[in-house]
């Protein structure tokens, strides 16, 4: 059925537009934009007054669990959790069991989604065979079968030699590595931040030079080797003045950040040991948690993604130490980012566009899609007045591990549709 | 009363809270030199001695307090509890939630731990060490050996020497140190020292030699072995020569300094032999604080005041 989206104020920056706007959808495209536009007979008209209509929110950095991990989250509540959060890609890490390290892996993935038929899956494949970090993964024939990216997330590559070769095979096709920095010979053992919450709380530090050292390496390592390189969930400033540096450089090297890390800082975690506040690479000082929130403003920081990582009540009521690390963050990451950004007036309304659908999409090698005609139908109508309540029951997720339990944050996606379809009705998800 | 529930870390104690704990731990002392040790302070209440690794003398130094202050208690440990058999924390309290008791006494590998058993049951925790992070029953005794010794605690300088970084002593007694007005200085190699000494808010240095004839009291820390060579330093003698207390480092002690160690010791590494055994060394009196201070605290944590300690 063709939708008619009214009164929306339309928010485009690869356009320039940011002004209300009629979109009809039609089919699977967007039939015409403009300033009005007189309903018709079949046409079904959703009132978009007050509301934000944007290009179709991408995450580029989400764990499915899918296969291997069904108890935590499936292809399937994962989708439902990405379009009850606006989403209408995401891309999946290769961290299942098996690793998603072949051309079949990445079709699977493919086929689940598409039965789920909720958002669009980017499967992201592995850049060595298992994860292990000591042999190439059929690169290219997950390219053939419609890998995004590459990466060994979850881990850094600890032999600069491997991830030498692994830049190198990646460059000769259109795709990005994605580098999740990690020197182990630094971090071993750490669980918490290097500094006042290590001493505090009585644990092994995660040191910030375990990440940054790593990110020195792979920014080297693109500049030797050509490949295209993304810097997964940065965290500390240090890091992100090397991004600075290497972009100013000329090198072709992006970066990413999650809300966990733009708004909770090591501070957060008290004697409570609340262990959904535990994560990889962990909560940095408060003064890392505001040069992040710059780099987000001033461009320097590509993307938002959430690094939404669902476990099981059982792996998260623990002791601190034994606890996985990870929280979700897919139905929480536009809330917090209206709420938190927008909404005091830090973060234009073009710039989340550009963090969360516009540069996702352009690092993934995806189509753009812009609110124009002829472009598909990947839309994200948000209520920028809408309240949320974040509780358990909030979740679409499988998993409830989320670091924002409690809070109470303004603004979410209402509606979103998919080549047309309309898979997020009034903040229902509406699954074909 | 103490201005805590639960006797989880030491920098929640206010001043008022140690002195309490220290006074009432005094008032125990005829107690214990009686020929028949035990009052009714706490008969009828029921302690579960939770110790998921291994203690000897913490252990039984809460297993006699309790007897002395004729509690029932119940002692599980890490090898028998249910915990080897994959259950969940929150699953072993629960359990033994449901049988009624009055408070836990905790000794555990991980951090957090007491504070994770606090959210699963009514009944009062007392942290008996947690990883890394506090022991703060440990801080309360040493601290009652250093007043006895000295009348007082203000002003004191004292040294804490060694695996700085790995240890729930150092972290729960320089708080309390610090809290009753006494200087602390953090000494040990660059390996072993804290992240962050500002949290502590004492200055930290590698050099004993530097500081020991300025100190009141000398602590030293014990070596866990499974830490050391190879890793953070290089040899059981290097350690020795560089941190150990010998009695080259004794002679330049002031005359009324006095030397402490949380136990077990290693004669020969961090504390020579002879300097463990030298008249400076209140290492047994700390053992005695022990069950004194760990009956103050139970008592004052249960609500005894409806039984009369003394008089």
């Amino acid at each position: 059925m063709p939708f008619l989206i009214r009164g929306a104020h339309v928010v485009d920056p690869q356009l320039g537009l940011d002004d209300v706007r009629d979109v009809l959808i039609e089919g699977s495209t967007i039939a015409r934009v403009a300033p009005a536009i007189d309903g018709a007979d079949g046409v079904e008209v959703i009132d978009g007054t007050g509301k934000y209509l944007v290009p179709g929110l991408v995450d580029m950095h989400v764990h499915f669990r899918d296969p291997g991990f069904e108890y935590k989250e499936t292809i399937e509540t994962g989708a439902r959790a990405a379009t009850h959060g606006g989403f209408t890609d995401v891309a999946t890490m290769p961290n299942t069991d098996p690793v998603t390290d072949s051309g079949a892996e990445i079709r699977y993935q493919l086929d689940h989604a598409r039965q789920a038929g909720l958002c669009h899956v980017r499967p992201i494949g592995a850049l060595t065979r298992g994860e292990k970090g000591e042999a190439l993964a059929e690169i290219g024939d997950m390219v053939m079968e419609g890998a995004s990216a590459f990466s060994d997330d979850g881990h850094g590559v600890q032999s600069a030699g491997m991830m030498r070769t692994c830049m190198d095979y990646v460059s000769q096709f259109d795709r990005v590595a994605i580098a999740h920095c990690e020197v182990e010979a630094l971090t071993a053992n750490g669980v918490i931040n290097e500094g006042r919450s290590s001493t505090r709380l009585g644990m092994f530090g995660w040191p910030a030079l375990g990440e940054e050292l790593e990110i020195y390496r792979d920014i080297e390592l693109c500049r030797l080797t050509g490949c295209a390189l993304h810097i997964a969930h940065i965290s500390t400033a240090k890091g992100l003045e090397l991004v600075r540096q290497a972009k100013e450089e000329g090198l072709p090297v992006t970066c990413e950040v999650t809300p966990h890390h733009l708004f909770l800082n090591e501070d957060d975690i008290t004697d409570a040991y609340d262990t959904n506040l535990k994560m990889n690479p962990p909560l940095r000082s408060a003064h890392d948690m505001e040069r992040l929130v710059e780099g987000l403003i001033d461009g320097s920081i590509d993307c938002l993604v959430t690094d939404h990582a669902p476990h099981a009540q059982h792996e998260k009521d623990c002791e601190w130490e034994i606890a996985f690390f990870g929280t979700i963050g897919l139905e929480t990451a536009l809330p917090l980012m209206l709420t938190k950004l927008v909404r005091t007036g830090r973060l234009s309304w073009a710039r989340l566009v550009e963090v969360m659908a516009v540069n996702p999409r352009r690092v993934l090698r995806l189509a753009p899609v812009r609110v124009e005609a002829g472009s598909v139908a990947d839309l994200t109508l948000i209520d920028p007045e809408q309240e949320v309540d974040v509780t358990v029951d909030y979740f679409e997720s499988k998993s409830k591990n989320s670091a924002f339990l409690g809070q109470s944050l303004v603004g979410a996606a209402t509606d979103v549709f998919v080549g047309g379809r309309r898979t997020l009705t009034g903040g229902v998800v509406t699954q074909a | 009363m103490l201005s805590v529930k639960h006797l989880i870390d030491t920098y929640s104690l206010t001043a008022d809270d140690i002195t309490q704990i220290l006074d009432t731990a005094a008032s125990f002392e005829e107690v214990n030199s009686r020929a028949i040790k035990k009052v009714p302070a706490l008969r009828g209440r029921t302690i579960v001695n939770l110790f998921l690794e291994p203690s000897t003398r913490t252990k039984s130094s809460f297993e006699l307090a309790e007897k002395r202050l004729s509690a029932d208690s119940l002692s599980m440990g890490g090898s028998t509890s249910s915990v080897v058999k994959g259950e969940s924390l929150a699953d072993t309290i629960q359990t033994i939630d449901a049988m009624n008791v009055d408070m836990f006494i905790c000794r555990a590998r991980l951090a957090g731990t007491p504070q994770k058993i606090t959210e699963n049951t009514d009944a009062i925790v007392i942290n008996a060490g947690d990883g890394k992070h506090q022991h703060p029953t440990q801080a309360m005794l040493d601290l009652y050996t250093i007043r006895k010794n000295f009348g007082h605690l203000d002003g004191l300088k004292v040294a804490i020497v060694g695996d700085l970084a790995h240890s729930r002593v150092c972290g729960s007694l320089a708080p309390a140190l610090k809290t009753m007005g006494a200087h602390v200085t953090l000494v040990g190699p660059p390996t072993f020292q804290v992240d962050d000494p500002d949290w502590f808010g004492c200055p930290q240095t590698a050099s004993l030699d530097d500081v020991v004839e300025d100190m009141d009291v000398v602590y030293m820390l014990r070596v866990q072995l499974e830490r050391m060579e190879g890793a953070a330093i290089p040899s059981r003698r290097e350690y020795n020569r560089l941190y150990g207390l010998d009695m080259r480092r004794v002679g330049r002690m002031k005359d009324d300094a006095i030397i402490c160690h949380p136990g077990p010791m290693n004669r020969g590494m961090e504390i020579n032999a002879d300097v463990a055994d030298c008249a400076r060394s209140r290492i047994l009196d700390q053992v005695n604080a022990g069950v004194l201070t760990r009956m103050a605290e139970m008592y004052l944590l249960l609500g005894g005041e409806n039984n009369a300690v003394s008089d």
